[in-house]
């Protein structure tokens, strides 16, 4: 065996001749230079809805060379939530993820601050609402940029037929195709006399009131209508008030017009109700009505997308935005910033809004007025009003303004639908609200 | 000098090699190193987290600082925490009573059955044990949904009026526990077959001779000889019944009005839907002493009557 020895001068020298070469040479962006990202966006239940997400970051991925993993993942079976909290757990996971209602704040420690980033996204598309703010921007810091995919106005959905022929009320007369409302009328009084001729005309209003985020979320408008406060922002249990024991008669009021088993209620109830024909209005964004269109064309033909109605102290509607965030632990944050910018840019929104035929809806106050608003159908203009796009409504979420670990909690416990369930059912008001305050009482630990 | 050293060294290097060899050649030896993966698997799957839960348990909500047992001290003064406690004892308690006499009496049936018959029917009244639990109560789901209940179909041609199946607080529990009832019962059959097989038939012979009556028979003769299999069954699903999640998940989510929630349904509502983790943790760990207190009862009688007999 022949050894052959380098010396000590040769090794010198020919180290020095590679790094100088490295030094000297050009730098060449090839395939994924600037990284890898991961990843994990909300599994859209519109077909081919992904798609559109898919083909953004792959053309942003192609121009930025990184190499991007993209997992939708599913809110089905909270597999989505799941991933979030061992993510967090773990510190270890995706760079970015898509997070909903409360989630920013609940993992406020653990994501990076995107004020840079939604300073920018303000500047070009327009302010955010005040829910989108509150949820978001956490102790003066945004945490998460609002999402397109996935946000979403849950607005009454109502039959026109039905509604003309039990309560005497034309609804696109009131919120017609491609002009502003002219709904002074369409007040909580009109809503519960109408709620009651269509009772008594054998088609009833769908609104549940079980503990899942569709039934929350319309209590929740209802009690911002009356001014019903739990928590106020400072933290403290407000819940006997006049405001609470209004909502609550009316919500009591209400019941005896909906379906006896309303409590039972998850978020796919009203959608079959309204599906089956039953129904002549329920809470919902468009996803009834393009399930109508699929399966019962007759049904969507009659299905009209509108405003809340108006209570005592306004006229609210429930928002419920998804963001994305990005978490602290990441390795790439500046890539994922980059991304969460492509997919912000107008044009981007609107190629998601369009896969999610106008299901999907951006934050920001210069994004609500695309076509696929106004053209859908049938009928013609069905969505118009979906977006909100004359401000007419102040997009809420159920438990605001109560800081947001005590929020989150009254939201995802349903409280305020257990009091009215408890209510209708013939629990004394006070016991009621002696129920909810020791139940919040019990939210305020840290 | 060097070499009695050596020597020594060697002798020694000798019996360590023997030691080992016999060690190894020990029944116990082997025994634990094939059981070593379960061990390993058991500790890596069951301890690590069971540990990691009592951890968990013992955080703030924000999970910065240690409460020793602040959270449990907090849960006994919750009146929900009171109802899941009353819940959860009812559904698993009465779902296993129904279980137990169900299994009994069609263990009865099938036991009675043509041996040339009788496997069909052990393969066909096994079949709800075999299907995974959430694809059935998924099927349970639609027999007793809200708006379009099959069952209220049916019953609403017989001019009886729809019942609130999961609307009701008491209907929505009447409904969990059935379910249970329905996919559990057939494991108790099964056990209860084997063990009215091993009853030797000389002992109901004899019992006939003495003019013992049916239920004499069962009474002194079949109850006794299957009294550990009946304990040891209900403890075994006493333990499952009452860490039931799927079922009350999937038919009610606990509702209406945390009616039907359990210890482990109300565990995942305040944990990871409500983001409390360390009380989630402490909900879920309610059930251990509850539970180590039925298994020692049950398994001290078990022994018991081993040493009796």
């Amino acid at each position: 065996m022949v050894s052959k020895k380098v010396s000590r001068r040769r090794f010198v020298a020919a180290t020095t001749a590679m790094s100088t070469a490295f030094v000297a040479a050009p730098f060449v962006r090839g395939a994924y230079a600037a990284g890898k990202l991961s990843v994990g966006f909300w599994d859209h239940w519109v077909p081919g809805a992904n798609k559109a997400t898919e083909d953004l970051i792959k053309e942003w991925a192609a121009q930025e060379k990184v190499d991007v993993t993209i997992d939708f993942i599913t809110s089905q079976g909270n597999k989505l939530l799941l991933t979030t909290a061992a993510e967090a757990q773990a510190k270890s996971g995706h760079d970015i993820l898509a997070m909903n209602t409360f989630l920013p704040a609940r993992y406020a420690d653990q994501l990076v601050p995107m004020d840079d980033l939604m300073a920018d996204l303000i500047k070009a598309n327009g302010n955010v609402n005040g829910t989108v703010e509150y949820l978001g921007k956490i102790n003066g810091k945004w945490l998460a940029i609002p999402a397109t995919v996935g946000s979403q106005i849950k607005g009454p959905c109502s039959r026109i037929d039905l509604l003309k022929k039990h309560a005497g009320i034309d609804i696109q007369a009131m919120y017609p195709a491609g002009a502003p409302p002219k709904a002074d009328d369409w007040t909580v009084d009109t809503f519960l006399k109408a709620a009651e001729a269509c009772h008594k005309g054998g088609n009833p209003f769908g609104i549940g009131l079980g503990t899942t985020s569709d039934n929350v979320d319309t209590i929740g408008a209802f009690f911002h209508a009356f001014g019903a406060v739990l928590v106020n922002a400072k933290g403290d249990i407000v819940v006997k008030n006049d405001q609470v024991r209004q909502a609550l008669e009316y919500y009591k009021k209400l019941m005896a017009f909906l379906p006896a088993d309303v409590p039972a209620w998850d978020d796919a109830s009203n959608n079959k109700f309204l599906v089956s024909g039953q129904g002549s209005l329920i809470m919902n964004p468009p996803s009834a009505w393009a399930v109508a269109k699929r399966d019962a064309p007759q049904v969507a033909e009659q299905c009209w997308t509108h405003g809340f109605p108006v209570g005592p102290k306004g006229r609210y509607a429930p928002f419920l935005p998804f963001f994305w965030g990005t978490w602290n632990f990441s390795k790439n944050q500046s890539a994922a910033k980059s991304l969460l910018a492509h997919l912000s840019q107008s044009s981007s929104a609107e190629k998601m809004v369009n896969a999610s035929g106008g299901y999907d809806l951006p934050s920001f106050e210069k994004l609500t007025t695309f076509k696929v608003w106004a053209e859908a159908e049938p009928p013609k203009g069905t969505l118009f009003h979906y977006p909100n796009p004359y401000n007419h409504q102040i997009l809420s979420v159920a438990a605001a303004p109560a800081p947001h670990k005590i929020a989150e909690q009254i939201y995802n416990q349903g409280i305020q639908t257990m009091m009215a369930v408890r209510y209708y059912k013939g629990e004394p008001m006070e016991k009621v609200l002696d129920w909810a305050a020791s139940e919040i009482e019990g939210f305020m630990r840290n | 000098m060097a070499d009695i050293a050596a020597r020594n060294t060697a002798i020694l290097e000798g019996n360590r090699r023997g030691g080992l060899h016999r060690l190894m050649q020990r029944k116990s030896t082997i025994a634990f190193l094939m059981a070593l993966p379960l061990i390993v698997l058991l500790g890596v799957l069951v301890a690590y987290p069971a540990g990691y839960a009592v951890w968990l348990s013992m955080l703030n909500k924000s999970m910065t600082k240690f409460v020793g047992f602040g959270n449990f001290e907090f849960l006994f003064k919750r009146a929900t925490f009171w109802d899941v406690f009353f819940q959860s004892c009812l559904f698993a308690i009465s779902a296993v009573i129904f279980k137990a006499i169900i299994g009994f009496v069609v263990a009865h049936f099938v036991h009675n059955i043509p041996t040339k018959g009788q496997r069909k029917w052990r393969g066909m009244l096994l079949v709800p044990w075999v299907i995974p639990p959430a694809m059935s109560t998924l099927a349970w789901l639609w027999l007793f949904d809200p708006s379009y209940s099959a069952i209220n179909w049916v019953l609403m041609h017989f001019g009886i009026d729809r019942i609130p199946w999961t609307g009701e607080a008491n209907w929505a529990r009447f409904a969990v526990i059935l379910v249970n009832i329905w996919v559990g019962a057939p494991f108790f059959m099964i056990m209860y077959l084997a063990a009215l097989k091993s009853v030797p038939e000389q002992l109901y012979e004899a019992a006939s001779i003495d003019g013992a009556t049916w239920w004499q028979r069962i009474w002194y003769v079949t109850l006794p000889m299957m009294r550990n299999i009946i304990a040891i069954t209900a403890l075994f699903s006493l333990i499952v019944t009452f860490a039931n999640f799927d079922i009350v998940r999937i038919l009610t989510a606990g509702g209406p009005l945390n009616a039907t929630h359990l210890f482990a349904t109300w565990a995942f509502k305040v944990g990871i839907e409500s983001g409390d983790i360390p009380l989630g943790a402490a909900v879920s760990l309610f059930m251990v002493p509850i539970l180590a207190v039925a298994a020692a009862f049950i398994l001290r009688d078990i022994t018991k009557r081993g040493s009796e007999v």
